[in-house]
């Protein structure tokens, strides 16, 4: 009996109670494949072969465009600067949110998911009508030199309000279950705060941080609207990869237009690529800090 | 090594809620004392006011002559094993016990090669030989429970304090850690104070017992003597149907004929 019983073929395994019939699991799984196929997979792929239509010749020669690489420079450098910052503050703010109690943590939290709720258009006026020539603060600014509507801080401040919310809305939810025993045993243990901070309270949230720097960087390099109002699309000059896209796709040159997004959507996949080889490197490693 | 802990006034209060309403306890060098009470008694608060992990409002408390209140957590220098042991999760035991060492300052911090010595030492003490490569995760509730231990004692503590210690195992292991914690009390000798609120663990294992109950002391005494004659209504009741399993010596101390008041 008990020979027959190890013979018996896989599929006539006792079923769980949690199983569906193989028709309703193909319906699911086609119902959720075909989704993502025309909403994600095919336009992602129409921007390739778009791209592509003509040959690599006019891509390389769209790149050659000098405002074009000027739009590539100024991305890279707001996503420099931006995502660093975001970084920081995000896990600075989370630690505050997670680890202490204080008046207004609420109100903090409400304001940390601002940008997520309003639409980024907002997100630049508002710059505007703080920094802009006619703003609050923009006589006193322009009195002293210093220019920010229509430049380079500009975009950076749009980019970073727009995106704040990514590291820290990874990190507050880990920190909170994870607790603060790990961090007063390392205190008792006679650790100073900067060694506790480097030692126990960062390696525990080093994933979910990454996760946040990633998606934090890929949505500040594809940031629009709120870029869009702040930077006054003057050419080759405060142009980032979206809004050079868009003037190209409005000129009819849909070559340079699908290179540049082309090139924005694999820096995209890039950075997903990357967190998924990270994870697969340290599974291991993963799936021990997890179960603890 | 050990010091006498004592314990004077100690007031403390969340929001409006009084915690600790002037605890004074003094704990003999050596001593084993069990914080025994219901649950919001105020026992864990008082362990961690001793810990230095809560402010008192006021009071203090003394390490020998030492008043702790003046004390950074790092001068204080005690070892705290925790309920949920908060073992540091990305590090290996051996690393997890090695953590008050190399957490020191360049100019007090032994070399690796002494760490190295002192940590197998230790891991040897609470039999988790060969254990050094595993992370928390992949250990039992109880081996975990002696890497808390391990890690508490590297730093050489003045007093040893257990919030829970058994709190989280199952029934066997907790009785096969007890007499094992017993045993380790005896050899190593620090000054001990831990929290419970299981009756029979306290009664077993302390030779004090200090009975909390809405943030004050209600009773200190050995098991025998709150056997013979609780101070309180409250301590009759809390320690009613206590099976006294307790050692040969504090059994005979029960058969005494107490003087009837």
């Amino acid at each position: 009996m008990a020979m027959s019983d190890r013979l018996l073929p896989l599929s006539h395994a006792p079923k769980r109670a949690t199983s569906e019939t193989l028709l309703t699991r193909i319906l699911l799984i086609g119902i959720a494949g075909l989704f993502l196929g025309t909403i994600l997979f095919l336009p992602l792929l129409t921007v390739f072969v778009e791209a592509t239509r003509k040959g690599w010749t006019p891509i390389l020669e769209s790149f050659q465009d000098p405002d074009t690489r000027s739009a590539i420079r100024l991305t890279l450098l707001v996503a420099a600067i931006a995502v660093p910052v975001n970084a920081v503050i995000g896990l600075a703010a989370s630690w505050a949110i997670a680890k202490f109690e204080f008046r207004g943590k609420n109100l903090l939290l409400t304001l940390i998911d601002l940008p997520f709720s309003i639409s980024p258009v907002i997100s630049g006026v508002v710059y505007v009508l703080l920094f802009g020539a006619h703003g609050w603060l923009g006589p006193w600014l322009s009195s002293h030199g210093i220019e920010i509507i229509f430049a380079v801080p500009g975009i950076v401040l749009a980019t970073i309000l727009v995106t704040f919310p990514f590291v820290a809305r990874e990190l507050i939810p880990l920190m909170q279950s994870q607790g603060t025993s790990e961090e007063e045993a390392a205190l008792t243990l006679g650790a100073s705060g900067w060694y506790t901070f480097f030692r126990v309270m960062l390696p525990n949230v080093k994933w979910a941080l990454l996760y946040g720097v990633l998606l934090c960087n890929a949505r500040a390099m594809g940031e629009f609207g709120a870029v869009s109002v702040v930077s006054g699309h003057i050419r080759g000059l405060t142009n980032t990869m979206p809004l050079q896209i868009e003037i190209l796709y409005n000129e009819y040159n849909f070559v340079g237009a699908f290179a540049v997004a082309a090139l924005l959507a694999a820096l995209a996949l890039l950075t997903l690529v990357a967190k998924s080889a990270l994870e697969w490197m340290f599974a291991g490693e993963l799936a021990a800090c997890r179960r603890h | 090594m050990s010091v006498p802990v004592r314990v004077r006034d100690v007031e403390k209060s969340y929001g409006r809620y009084p915690a600790l309403k002037g605890v004074t306890l003094n704990i003999a060098a050596g001593e084993l004392v069990a914080l025994l009470g219901p649950s919001g008694s105020g026992k864990t608060t008082l362990l961690r006011a001793v810990a230095g992990l809560e402010r008192p409002d006021s009071g203090n408390v003394f390490f020998g002559d030492l008043d702790a209140n003046g004390l950074s957590l790092r001068e204080r220098r005690i070892g705290f094993v925790f309920q949920h042991y908060a073992l540091f999760r990305h590090m290996t035991v051996f690393g997890n016990i090695a953590f008050g060492l190399r957490a020191r300052p360049r100019s007090t911090r032994p070399s690796e090669a002494s760490i190295k010595a002192k940590v197998l030492e230790l891991m040897r003490l609470v039999q988790l030989d060969g254990l050094e490569n595993r992370y928390p995760a992949q250990l039992s509730g109880g081996q975990r429970q002696r890497v808390a231990l391990a890690r508490a004692l590297a730093i050489e503590p003045r007093v040893l304090l257990l919030d829970e210690p058994f709190g989280a195992l199952d029934a066997r292991v907790r009785k096969d850690l007890r007499k094992w914690l017993k045993d380790l009390h005896r050899r190593t000798g620090h000054t001990t104070l831990f929290v419970t609120h299981d009756q029979d663990e306290a009664f077993e294992l302390a030779d004090r017992i200090a009975i909390l109950n809405n943030g004050v002391i209600e009773q200190v005494g050995t098991a025998a003597e709150i056997l013979a004659t609780p101070a309180t209504p409250f301590i009759s009741g809390f320690i009613e149907g206590i099976s006294m399993a307790a050692s040969p010596r504090e059994r005979q101390a029960l058969l005494r004929p107490v003087a009837v008041q």
